[in-house]
């Protein structure tokens, strides 16, 4: 039985050893909101963050997360939907099939966590996340947007 | 055993019980919920017919019986609904009909299969008519009360007004009263000029939940004491197996059942996917034969093709054989394409919960009705015992127009009566068992005369055909009429939504069917994709030969098709084509799935031969704009996707199995690679063409084109992977 913090709340769960974060989030957690793309972080749709880094959970072994460590998933980056990523999402109706943009959305998160004035370029170095409907011009612009509402 | 599962708000109520499978379709679908208080001590209103319910509280549900993909069809098709009914935009939403409701029902949804850039094109005309039946009987309704005459009555915005009374009712107060009345037999749709929804930028319907995590996809799926499976299929086509050895792994933690499906598949159950995933992985399997296929060796069998004496005609007219006899000057090359796989984000799934009497599927599929009769064959149980409730698709891209991966999952459900399964293959499974676009080659040739004047063209492609591997009854006279998508005659009515614009004095576009033991499918943009840089990339070698500018060399054969013309022409002035500016540019145009489209890529090559795509001006003409800004997403979208394919994308079989499994091997661009794109929406009106696929086509040729421009080397073989383009 481990203790996680996961989006504000302490959750005890029991996982084998090896087991990746994605798949207790998703298959013991019911936060089903991170997905499963590739396995072998290469896709970023398993994107969450711990203490507010951007990680890929489907390589990341639930049981080296620390005692305090805080994991944060698309569910809890806001109550209703208001982060202003998310915001700006909608504004500018970036998804088209949505299955990816949760990762994508957490991925943006973290870089204007870490840099809020991030730039094209930045964005475009940073966000290595794989859409296959390609939406990566209205994430471009959905970066600086949200850099607005910030 | 009794199973209740409520799926989503807006889902339907299922309850499987004793007595067998029943569906209270009529409950479960009254959309929104009557909360009012008027409402509150009233049962729901029926629906007013097959494509619209309202509630009491006036919130209009609309069906839709296409899936949504990402492509947008859900909103535009909502879109053309709500205009011919009057509706207030604002109170609308969506939900998917039941294959099964549809099959009990007679078709009244027609054709749920979602591809070929279709979703609105070939059914805007049933769908508005449905949708201005139901005004027209709400109409009625309000008239009947008011005991007035309905040419008195308006409606605008959900409201019915009696004009000389100035009496409103809302669509909610008489929906009950016009799902009573016959449905009128003569309708007239709106013109086109007095939309007020169609047309329009509306946001998607679909968004807000895709941004919070709470959009549920088929792999989210949570069923009361399901079970998940992954499954390993032989990875050489056409092996079986052989044996397996299930003790090795069931003592693994987790583990429920080892199994075989079919002839050719293992499968492990477990109570969690990743446990079960693992197990499947350890799994030792024996296969037996199969075809130890290597794309390799098939390239001698395309070149074979390439001159060989028989082929099929796709398109000819002319003497094109008199034409090259004469020419002043041939221009010849061979263009090479590769395997593509889908690979949408979403791996194959589906969940399926199966009894004696009743088989339950949760999918996402592009073809409802093809998953329910999979569905069907695959539990031996009759199809009105079966039924599929279609779930978003985390992209589909043709892929999931097929429904391998159903019957697989109801194969296993089988296996546990009573106990639902929900089946994902891992991204592994996925590339190995797709239905992978074809490699196709071409040998193109144009003719000159002295003036730099085309006489001749030529295009001979070799290759697998789609239709030949997955819809062999489609095949006529020996030919694959899809293989020359773009190309083919506007004299068949079957490829007139794919023909060839360009107006040559003699030409002819040939086929020689060349058969790899791969399965090929349906794959976004389809031939046109190919066909676009055969045609494309010829006329721009044509135009430099002739010593002509490749817009004006264009255009002088675009002379009977002024929307081309207007397309190209269009992308041509707005990037700055002709232009002293030092910058390097390419440029396409062509028609598929019924638009016309154009693009002019602007590209830097820098001195190791590294290749930038700074700039793409795209431009589409696909008749009626149902939501142009839903266009543009598509638009920048199909770049993407196709450029993709340009830069990295490649299925390598070798002793038959995908080399590229995953996306570290599997490349896909990345926003680091996205140019600036910008979207001209030109809707010339009068048509109906499609959007989710046209303008992929024009992406590669663009770019090739730009390339050439920059270098002086012409890339002939894809994919680029970045070889340093200064090297011919």
């Amino acid at each position: 039985m481990a203790r996680l913090h996961v989006n504000g709340q302490v959750v005890d769960v029991e996982f084998d050893d090896d087991t990746p974060l994605l798949w207790v989030l998703r298959e013991q957690l019911g936060l089903t909101g991170t997905k499963y793309g590739c396995g072998v972080a290469a896709c970023g749709a398993c994107t969450v963050h711990i203490d507010g880094m951007a990680v890929r959970s489907c390589v990341y072994p639930a049981s080296a997360i620390g005692a305090e460590e805080q994991i944060t998933t698309i569910e809890g980056l806001s109550e209703d939907g208001s982060h202003p990523v998310q915001e700006a999402w909608k504004e500018l109706d970036v998804p088209q099939c949505g299955y990816c943009q949760p990762g994508m959305i957490m991925a943006v998160a973290g870089m204007l966590n870490n840099n809020p004035e991030a730039t094209d370029e930045d964005t475009d170095t940073e966000i290595t996340n794989i859409c296959r409907c390609g939406t990566f011009q209205r994430v471009r612009r959905g970066v600086q947007l949200a850099k607005t509402k910030m | 055993m009794t199973n209740s599962i409520s799926l989503s708000r807006r889902g339907f109520l299922i309850s499987s019980g004793a007595a067998g499978l029943t569906i209270s379709f009529l409950a479960g679908c009254a959309g929104a919920d009557d909360n009012t208080p008027a409402a509150a001590d009233l049962p729901p209103n029926p629906e007013v017919n097959a494509w619209v319910h309202i509630g009491r509280d006036d919130v209009v549900t609309i069906r839709i019986a296409r899936s949504e993909m990402g492509q947008g069809t859900l909103t535009g098709l909502a879109q053309l609904v709500a205009e011919e009914l009057e509706a207030d935009w604002d109170k609308v939403v969506t939900e998917y009909p039941t294959p099964g409701e549809n099959l009990a029902r007679n078709r009244v949804w027609r054709d749920f299969s979602t591809g070929g850039s279709q979703g609105i094109r070939s059914s805007h005309q049933y769908v508005r008519e449905g949708a201005a039946a139901a005004r027209m009987m709400m109409v009625q309704a309000a008239a009947n009360e008011w005991g007035v005459q309905v040419g008195e009555c308006t409606v605008s915005k959900g409201v019915i007004t009696h004009g000389p009374s100035g009496n409103e009712l809302p669509f909610g107060a008489v929906a009950e009263a016009a799902s009573q009345l016959d449905a009128p037999s003569d309708i007239t749709l709106k013109d086109p000029s007095t939309w007020t929804i169609v047309g329009q930028p509306v946001a998607r319907l679909d968004t807000a939940d895709k941004v919070t995590g709470a959009q549920q996809y088929g792999a989210d799926i949570v069923l009361d004491g399901m079970l998940l499976a992954s499954i390993k299929a032989a990875p050489v086509r056409n092996a079986t197996v052989a044996s397996f050895d299930a003790s090795a792994v069931e003592g693994m933690p987790g583990v429920v059942k080892v199994m075989q499906v079919g002839d050719n598949a293992v499968a492990v159950i477990a109570d969690t996917w990743w446990r079960a995933n693992k197990a499947v992985e350890a799994l030792p399997v024996e296969w037996a034969g199969g075809d130890r296929f290597n794309s390799a060796d098939f390239e001698a069998e395309l070149d074979e093709g390439l001159t060989a004496e028989e082929a099929g005609i796709g398109n000819q007219g002319g003497d094109v054989d008199t034409a090259f006899a004469n020419a002043a000057q041939i221009v010849e090359a061979t263009y090479n394409l590769p395997f593509q796989s889908h690979a949408p984000m979403e791996p194959m799934n589906a969940t399926a919960l199966y009894t004696d009497e009743s088989c339950e599927v949760w999918c996402p599929t592009q073809n409802g009705e093809a998953a329910l009769a999979a569905a069907s064959q695959a539990s031996g149980l009759p199809i009105a015992q079966c039924e599929v409730y279609k779930q978003l698709l985390g992209g589909g891209f043709g892929r999931r127009g097929m429904s391998d991966y159903v019957a697989q999952a109801v194969l296993i459900a089988k296996e546990m009566p009573g106990t639902p399964i929900k089946l994902q293959w891992s991204r592994e499974e996925d590339q190995r068992q797709g239905f992978y676009h074809p490699t196709t080659k071409a040998r193109v040739r144009g003719a000159l005369d002295e003036d730099g004047n085309l006489t001749g063209v030529n295009i001979r492609i070799s290759g697998q055909s789609i239709l030949a591997g997955i819809m062999p009854q489609a095949i006529v006279g020996g030919i694959d009429i899809a293989t020359f998508q773009g190309l083919a005659s506007p004299d068949n009515p079957r490829t007139a939504d794919q023909s060839l614009k360009y107006t040559f004095p003699n030409f002819r576009i040939e086929h020689a069917m060349r058969t790899p033991p791969v399965r090929p499918g349906f794959w976004r943009g389809v031939n046109a994709n190919q066909n676009a840089i055969y045609l494309e990339c010829l006329m721009d070698e044509l135009a430099v030969a002739a010593g002509r500018d490749p817009l004006e060399f264009r255009l002088a054969h675009l002379q009977d098709s002024p929307k081309s013309a207007a397309v190209l022409q269009a992308v041509a002035d707005r990037s700055g084509w002709g232009s002293d500016d030092g910058k390097h540019r390419g440029l396409c145009a062509f028609y598929s799935f019924g638009s016309y489209t154009a693009a002019c890529a602007e590209v830097t090559v820098d001195d190791n031969g590294q290749l930038k795509i700074d700039r793409i001006v795209a431009a589409t003409d696909p008749g009626h704009a149902v939501n142009p800004q839903q266009i543009e997403a598509q638009v920048e979208g199909s770049f993407v996707y196709g450029l993709s394919a340009m830069l990295y994308g490649n299925v390598n079989f070798v002793d038959g199995e995908v080399q590229e499994t995953n996306f570290d091997t599997y490349n896909v661009m990345r926003l680091s690679e996205m140019p600036e794109v910008e979207t001209i929406v030109m809707p010339s009106g009068g048509f109906w063409g499609g959007v989710g696929e046209p303008t992929i086509a024009v992406a590669a040729p663009a770019v090739l084109n730009a390339i050439y421009a920059a270098t002086g080397n012409r890339v002939r073989e894809l994919p680029l992977n970045y070889r340093n383009l200064r090297e011919a």
